[in-house]
Order: C-alpha cells, then sequence, then structure tokens
C-alpha cells in the first residue's frame, strides 16, 4: 500500500475547499453565539484561500497567491473590528446571543 | 485533518474548543498550502491565523467570560437546522458541481510560478514580492489604509467615555 499513488489533483483541493465553505455556511447559520459566528466566517474565508492557492499551482499564476494575501490582511481587519463590535455589545448586556441583538440601538 | 477540525467548530458548544478545532483547521490548510507550492503563505498562515486571529479570539472569550457552554440541544426555530443543511449542502454541491464540469478549464497554463528549491530556497517569497510590490503596490497601499481604518475605529469603538464606567459597571 502506497500513500504516494494517492496524488491529490486541482479538483480535489477544489472540491474540499466546497465542502468547507459549505460546513462553514451552514455554522454561520445554525449558531448563535456570535463568537462561533466569526469563527465560521473564518472557515469560509480560508476555504476560498484554498481554492486561490490550489489554483494558482495548478495555472501556474502567482497572482493567486498575491490575492491570497490581500484576503488574509482584510480578514485580520474584519476580525479585529468584529471582535471590538462584540466586546462593546457584550459589555452592556452579558449573555448576548444573535437572535437578541435585533435591534441596533445598544 | 481539515474537514474534522471544521465539524468541531460547528458542534462543540463550548467556544474555546470551537476556536481550538479551528486551529486544527487553519493548520491543516496550512500544510495544504505547502503542498500546492505556497510556503510564504503558509508561514503567514500559520502566524496571523493560527497564532495571532486565534488568540484574539481566545483572549475575547476569557476577556467575556462566555466560555460557559452553550445548549445545542434545543433550537428556538425548528426549521432553522435542516433548511441551514439543505442550504449548505446546496451551496457545497452547486460548487462541486461548477468543479467537474468546468475540468477541462483546469489545463490553462499560466506565466510560470517559482517554487522553492533546495538551492534558491525563497524563490517563492521574491515572485510574490515581485507580485505585490509592481503589479499590486496600489492594492498594497489600500490595504494599509483599510488597517489603519479598523485599528483606529476599533480603538474609538473600545473607548469609554470620560464618567461613562460608573453608570455601566452598575
Amino acid at each position: 500500500m502506497n500513500l504516494a499513488v494517492i496524488e491529490p489533483t486541482t479538483s480535489w483541493y477544489l472540491v474540499l475547499a466546497a465542502v468547507l465553505f459549505g460546513i462553514g455556511t451552514v455554522g454561520v447559520m445554525v449558531r448563535r453565539n456570535p463568537l462561533v459566528m466569526f469563527m465560521c466566517i473564518e472557515l469560509m474565508l480560508n476555504a476560498v484561500n484554498l481554492s486561490f492557492v490550489a489554483l494558482s499551482a495548478s495555472l501556474s499564476d502567482i497572482n493567486g497567491q498575491t490575492a491570497v494575501f490581500f484576503v488574509l490582511v482584510v480578514a485580520a481587519a474584519e476580525v479585529v473590528v468584529g471582535l471590538g463590535i462584540i466586546v462593546s455589545i457584550m459589555r452592556r448586556r452579558s449573555d448576548a446571543t444573535a437572535d437578541d441583538l435585533s435591534v441596533l440601538k445598544g | 485533518m481539515v474537514l474534522v477540525g471544521a465539524v468541531g467548530v460547528i458542534t462543540r458548544n463550548n467556544p474555546v474548543h470551537a476556536a481550538l478545532s479551528l486551529v486544527l483547521t487553519l493548520f491543516g490548510i496550512a500544510v495544504l498550502f505547502v503542498a500546492n507550492n505556497a510556503h510564504f503563505l503558509a508561514a503567514v498562515q500559520v502566524i496571523v491565523y493560527a497564532g495571532a486571529i486565534v488568540v484574539l479570539f481566545l483572549f475575547v472569550i476569557m476577556l467575556l467570560g462566555v466560555d460557559q457552554a452553550e445548549d445545542l440541544s434545543t433550537e428556538p426555530l425548528t426549521a432553522q437546522r435542516p433548511l441551514a443543511l439543505v442550504v449548505g449542502i446546496g451551496v457545497a454541491g452547486v460548487i462541486i458541481a461548477a468543479i467537474v464540469k468546468s475540468q477541462d478549464a483546469l489545463l490553462v497554463r499560466g506565466t510560470g510560478i517559482n517554487s522553492a528549491t533546495p538551492e534558491d530556497a525563497d524563490a517563492n517569497i521574491r515572485q510574490l514580492s515581485r507580485s505585490i510590490f509592481s503589479d499590486y503596490v496600489f492594492a498594497f497601499e489600500v490595504t494599509s489604509v483599510l488597517l489603519l481604518i479598523a485599528v483606529v475605529g476599533t480603538v474609538v469603538m473600545s473607548r469609554r467615555q470620560r464618567g461613562q464606567h460608573v453608570e455601566e459597571s452598575a
């Protein structure tokens, strides 16, 4: 049994990224905790990054990796802002789920 | 490993466990980056995601003290969970169908990519930086402005106004 026989192709990576994206979508819709919803958004971003890198390797084009670089930066900025919002919400009322936040006025 | 971590993120009812599952997924993706000759991005993935972002998540979890387990057995909206499953599987299915359908397009070759070799260990970084700082230098500058806006916005948002903390702690 030689594991090297199973050479993962580009389609394999893309299918994996699609499944990962689907899991992230389900997570955003199912979970109530805003922190966990953020983690699921990170999952979806990573799925996109994975398909970018796989296609970049398969098409021999470095621009895919450049796009991943920018996605990483934007994801970091988004997490900082999102966690800031969550912290300022949680400071007013503890134990908040996404359902309780139907009003924007704190 | 990637999928186990991803399923863990959405099924663990303790947010700390979900964050640790996220680390598993991110490391798995970093390994797949290496397998695809993106060595620099793999390093950045480990440092930024598994290092900074997950630590930030854990920090907020600890800061807010929301690390008690969330009860997942009750579902306020009865139709939501099956509906979400259907939509998620649908999204993944549509993407996979598109991949299978367009497999011929994967045979196109681009301008060439330099992977790291023992003789030239930083070829990937050099090529990536040449792309960022020549073709996409404007996008790079805009990204730095975005980061600045994020930092300033977060500071303004999380700063308490003077004298406000007395009534907030009540």
